[in-house]
């Protein structure tokens, strides 16, 4: 039998800090940004770690159809920044919103809400005990409150807008990480998301790969999907980004078009981080 | 050997009253088990600590001296109902400490990137666990919980103990006493017993191999 059981090692996820209250009651900092476009809309957020702090009064504002592309050398605050969006991680103080609604601290609410912000893994987590299909009925069905006919139909029409209409039945693991990734991008915008987060959705794939998820993306984008794209594609960022936000120990350095920002970064820090990825 | 098909009948009604008192300790160990397993990973603190105490507290005491204390000291506090369900109460208040620890065993063998998703996606605590979690966790929870089903079964023979003779150890008892054959009787209740856990990790093992298939 396994040893008593250790505060620490419970499954953290099912955990609903108290810290989460503090951002209501965080003051508004005044925006020159007219707040009825302004989709996603940080203000003061600080996260620490333990005593370690991740991310010092971060800023920012996501407009709607607007796509920002976050890159940052890693342990930047990357990752972290866009699990406070949803709230996969509770935050220590300052506020955010999303839609012009603030997220409450815990419960239904929270649920229903952090379905707002769809959110794509860089490790796909699609249910491995499920069908592709089921993957993308459940939440509808759970959370939206959709008949099964509805949400199935949803699913199979989004199965094939990323070309994936063939895998319906199929099981995960019957996938490769590309058709992964897309089933899991599928997955996400079932729940009709005002934006959608994703997290180095290319980095664990093989490189034949990472251009069929680029481009479902790319797509998306076009069709005026509010995105949040923590990326290494510098490729992907210039082309399909509207603004690059540089990310630097746990602070937001510079935020610009990408144009502007890759014909000067205006930051030694990011001149150098670009300096290093574009050898490669 | 005459003795034993003599008395064939004997030991099939012991083995059917075992088999119930051990089905009805499973039954009550699992249920209760899963409410302490819930307890513990719920985000209620009080919960937590009262499961956490609860497994640890009654893991440590001996399987008999519970049951003696159930046995003798519920009559004491007033409370009287049949020796066997008195058993049967005592049995699946102890072993459901074990369970809950197979079952959280199994929950934290789910990758966190599933549960991670399912909140992402806007599912509550409830829905997660029901419909995500457990789903998953089920497969790597047989193969214990099977172990599990054994120990019940055979520590059910400590319900002899405490005055339960109806079940098989208690019947066996009873013969070996009018007859003084210790090697035979008890080989028989033996031999029973040894069916009965091959039997039951045999199913456990159709039951994973199933599973695995529907994966
Ligand atoms: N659960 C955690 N507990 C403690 N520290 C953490 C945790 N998650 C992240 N950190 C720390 O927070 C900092 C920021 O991590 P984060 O994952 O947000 O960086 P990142 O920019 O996404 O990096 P990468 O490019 O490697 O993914 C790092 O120093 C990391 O070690
Ligand atoms: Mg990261």
């Amino acid at each position: 039998m396994a040893g008593q059981a250790q505060p620490g090692t419970l499954p953290q996820e099912f955990r609903v800090s108290s810290s989460d209250a503090l951002s209501e009651t965080a003051a508004q900092a005044p925006s020159d940004q007219d707040p009825r476009t302004s989709l996603v809309r940080i203000r003061g957020l600080n996260k620490h770690f333990g005593g370690v702090q991740v991310l010092h009064d971060v800023d920012l504002d996501v407009h709607s159809g607007e796509v920002v592309a976050v890159i940052g050398p890693s342990g930047s605050g990357k990752s972290t920044l866009c699990r406070c969006i949803n709230r996969l991680e509770t935050i220590t103080s300052g506020s955010i919103e999303v839609g012009g609604v603030p997220l409450p601290a815990e419960g239904r609410e929270l649920s229903r809400l952090r379905a707002e912000a769809g959110m794509v893994f860089q490790s796909f987590n699609l249910f491995s005990h499920m069908t592709v299909l089921q993957n993308l009925v459940l939440a509808p069905v759970q959370v939206r409150g959709l008949s099964r006919a509805e949400a199935q139909k949803r699913g199979r029409r989004l199965l094939a807008r990323v070309g994936l209409a063939d895998k319906a039945d199929a099981h995960p693991a019957q996938l490769s990480g590309g058709q992964q990734q897309r089933v899991a991008i599928a997955r996400a915008l079932a729940m009709e998301p005002s934006v959608l987060l994703c997290d180095e959705p290319t980095s664990a794939l093989d490189p034949e790969m990472i251009q069929e998820v680029l481009d479902v993306l790319a797509e998306l984008a076009a069709e005026g999907m509010t995105m949040i794209v923590v990326t290494h594609e510098m490729g992907f960022a210039r082309k399909v980004a509207d603004r690059v936000v540089f990310m630097d120990g746990g602070r937001i350095l510079t935020s610009a078009p990408p144009t502007e920002f890759f014909a000067d970064p205006g930051h030694a820090r990011a001149a150098d981080f670009l300096s290093k990825v574009l050898q490669h | 050997m005459g003795l034993i098909v003599d008395h064939i009948g004997v030991f099939g009604s012991g083995l059917r009253v075992s088999a119930e008192i051990s089905a009805c300790t499973f039954v009550l160990a699992a249920l209760l088990g899963a409410a302490l397993a819930v307890c513990q990973i719920s985000p209620v603190l009080p919960l937590r600590v009262f499961s956490r105490l609860y497994v640890g507290g009654v893991r440590s005491i001996p399987l008999l001296v519970l049951l003696t204390l159930f046995v003798f000291g519920l009559p004491e506090i007033g409370v009287v109902y049949s020796l066997q369900w008195t058993a049967v109460t005592a049995m699946g208040l102890y072993w459901a400490a074990f369970f809950c620890e197979v079952l959280r065993a199994g929950v934290r063998a789910v990758p966190r990137g599933q549960i991670e998703a399912a909140r992402a996606l806007g599912l509550g605590f409830g829905q997660t666990l029901r419909l995500v979690v457990l789903p998953q966790a089920a497969r790597s929870i047989i193969q214990p919980a099977a172990s599990l089903l054994i120990a019940v079964t055979l520590n059910s023979s400590l319900a002899a103990a405490v005055g339960v003779t109806q079940e098989l150890t208690g019947q066996t008892e009873l013969l070996d006493q009018q007859y003084a054959q210790p090697l035979l009787t008890f080989g028989a209740a033996a031999l029973a017993y040894v069916t009965v856990a091959l039997w039951v990790g045999w199913l456990a093992g159709a039951l994973d191999r199933k599973l695995a298939v529907s994966r």
